[in-house]
């Protein structure tokens, strides 16, 4: 396989790479400390079309690839800054794209290119179905032309940040299926008529991600704001999971990036002993490691990315680059971490900020476990673990 | 309104330069290109000129194959067209040469108004946009610092070391932008996709009329002898403070005659 970028795809790269540069580390620091939402950085991405990236051209985006996004956010997450202010944006909108009406993208697909309306905000995790999607309870019963939503969900990133938020919830109650991967629904709603009857309380979290408790009570969304069909909810979240696994995976080299070149410069210039840290083995080789494993990792993922944007199967390849990504940032974070000693504590060398956030990628959105277990039975033949 | 920008594409800010000692030029081939931010203020003021009163940018540059990235760049923000010459004998080109290249392209577009940068920021000799301007027989207003068009009129705010100048013209002209001109735009997702579209024309220096010995290594006047380093500074002094280290500065800088 080529896994040369074309030169649009590096023209791609630079340019994100230039518009990083405007948001150095001293502005995340800022961000994260204070527990701010990144939005100087999300309207100047959006104004730059880079968050429209792949909306079609006829709805006012630029109509890109999984490959062209997952370059995008991979150079945000390697200029110091992190992509999870608006990524769910890219993750989502293949739900949208795939299963959504003409009447839906028509309404709000060129709102969101043009960066008016966000949507931000993709509610799945419930207290009692984290990992175990199939078992969510939140439920929208259809009255007359809309659904009444009751229920509850945790870890819902950037609500209150977003215009527009995706909506997993239970049409059919779980003991009257046969098939247990139905019953499920897809609703976009629009979290500005939703006052009232949807409560959102933010929780304290490791990381700075505006995630929330969401309590539903009788919010009302438009029949017409089902996507798709009843019932088929599960299948279209299953159908846009390739393509996250992807953009994470590309999140994390990013990061994994980041890690090694502040470990190796860092590793140069810090002088102990008489001689610079780097000269150890015991410090260069836990980075040339991980280094070996960030690069092999981001060739799975352009495999992934590849075949994805080929419309081939690519469940394996998606799969395995998100863990081996995953896996490969982490082990990159410790090994930065490690080499600047006490400072890597410090928040002004932006290691132990980047170091919580990349330790989340191998948790969520969807935990490594769960990608193995995918392996395990789907690409290699063994029972169903789970 | 048809504008040229002339621009420059070189090694990236982020690249360390090397110099070449057979040839004692810099080392430019396969390292990290992009467009001269100075040539990006012209591009820019180009683009907002247009975009008021109507018409095309077209980016004129002479350059290696590497500048292409660069070119994009400028076809990205905006511009219309670009016009690259690339061609080995251009190689070496002094000043000189370079405006007999740049100029002899312009020739072949309409224009009526030429934009250059002060100075490009990897030579910084600030020669070609005159020499430019005497080859097209038009007037050079350099410095400029506001530019603005009413009709066939253009009107510049001339930088100068106390403040600026008002300096009035009929067009055509060479325009010379000063850095702080303006912010150069970042490029547009969809303006990255559409530049895919634009022409780049190439042309050699032949097929602008110009022969081997008026241009490159061969055509130039200007000969480079040696480069070398500048001398290492002298350590500084250090003032410790123990009580009476202001005393020790005051001093110090009244030897210097600066209080
Ligand atoms: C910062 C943050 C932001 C988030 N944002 C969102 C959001 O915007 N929207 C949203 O819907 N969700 C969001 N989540 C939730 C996230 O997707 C879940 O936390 C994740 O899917 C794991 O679910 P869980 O926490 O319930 O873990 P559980 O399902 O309780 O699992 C706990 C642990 O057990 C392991 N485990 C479970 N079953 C098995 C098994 N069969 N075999 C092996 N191991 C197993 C898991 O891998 C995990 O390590 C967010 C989470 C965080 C932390």
């Amino acid at each position: 396989m080529d896994f040369n970028l074309t030169q649009e795809q590096r023209h791609i790269r630079e340019e994100i790479r230039r518009a990083c540069r405007e948001f150095p580390d001293a502005y995340w620091r800022e961000v994260d400390g204070k527990g701010e939402y990144p939005d100087a950085f999300v309207r100047k991405l959006t104004e730059l079309g880079w968050l429209a990236a792949p909306i079609p051209e006829e709805y006012g985006g630029a109509g890109l690839g999984i490959t062209e996004s997952s370059i995008i956010l991979e150079e945000i997450n390697r200029s110091g800054g992190n992509a999870t202010a608006c990524h769910a944006q890219m993750y989502t909108m293949g739900t949208l794209l795939r299963h959504g009406s003409a009447e839906q993208k028509k309404r709000y697909l060129p709102q969101i290119a043009a960066g008016e309306l966000r949507l931000q905000a993709f509610a799945v995790t419930e207290p009692n179905a984290g990992s175990e999607t199939t078992r969510i309870q939140t439920t929208a019963a259809r009255r007359g032309d809309k659904y009444v939503v009751h229920g509850q969900k945790i870890f819902i990133s950037r609500v209150l940040q977003s215009d527009l938020m995706l909506l997993l919830a239970r049409t059919t109650p779980y003991d009257q299926l046969e098939d247990k991967t139905r019953g499920l629904s897809v609703f976009l709603v629009d979290l500005r008529e939703a006052k009232g009857k949807m409560e959102v309380k933010p929780l304290d979290l490791m990381i700075n991600h505006h995630t929330n408790s969401v309590f539903f009570d009788g919010l009302e969304v438009p029949g017409e704001n089902l996507i798709g069909e009843e019932g088929m909810g599960f299948r279209y979240i299953i159908d846009g999971w390739n393509a996250e696994r992807i953009l994470v995976a590309a999140e994390a080299i990013g990061d994994g990036r980041w890690f090694i070149e502040r470990a190796a410069r860092y590793a140069n210039e810090r002088v102990v002993f008489g001689r610079p840290i780097g000269a150890n083995q015991g410090i260069q080789f836990p980075i040339a490691q991980a280094h070996a494993r960030v690069e092999a990792a981001d060739l799975v993922r352009f495999q992934a990315a590849t075949k994805f944007d080929r419309t081939e199967r690519c469940g394996a390849e998606a799969n395995m680059a998100k863990f081996l990504a995953s896996e490969a940032a982490w082990e990159a974070a410790n090994a930065c971490l490690t080499t600047h000693g006490g400072y890597g504590f410090a928040s002004e060398y932006d290691v132990e900020r980047k170091f919580r956030e990349t330790r989340l990628l191998t948790i969520a959105p969807v935990s490594n476990n769960l990608v193995l277990a995918y392996l395990a039975q789907h690409v290699l033949g063994m029972p169903k673990s789970y | 309104m048809n504008i040229v920008v002339c621009g420059k594409v070189i090694p990236a800010s982020s690249v360390t330069i090397e110099i070449d000692p057979a040839t004692k030029r810099m080392a430019r081939k396969g390292v990290t290109h992009e467009l001269d931010p100075a040539a990006a203020s012209a591009v820019e003021e180009g683009l907002r000129l247009t975009e008021k009163h109507g018409g095309t940018v077209t980016l004129v540059t002479m350059g290696i194959s590497d500048a292409t990235i660069g070119i994009r760049n400028a076809l990205a923000m905006g511009a219309t067209s670009a016009v690259h010459v690339l061609d080995d004998a251009v190689a070496g080109s002094d000043t000189l040469g370079t405006a007999k290249v740049l100029a002899a392209a312009i020739k072949k577009l309409p224009f009526d108004l030429v934009i250059c940068a002060t100075e490009s920021s990897d030579s910084y000799s600030g020669i070609v946009p005159g020499q430019v301007a005497h080859l097209l027989g038009i007037p050079p207003v350099t410095f400029a610092r506001e530019i603005t068009l009413d009709g066939n009129r253009i009107t510049i705010k001339r930088q100068s070391e106390g403040g600026y100048d008002v300096v009035e013209a009929a067009l055509p002209v060479v325009v010379t932008t000063t850095s702080g001109i303006n912010e150069p735009r970042y490029p547009q997702l969809k303006g990255i996709m559409a530049a895919k579209k634009k022409e780049i024309k190439i042309y050699t220096a032949a097929e602008l009329g110009l022969s081997a010995d008026q241009v490159g290594e061969a055509g130039a006047k200007e000969k480079v002898l040696t480069v070398g380093r500048p001398p290492k500074r002298q350590a500084g002094k250090v003032v410790v403070d123990e009580g009476e280290g202001g005393k020790q500065i005051a001093d110090f800088l009244a030897e210097l005659k600066i209080i």
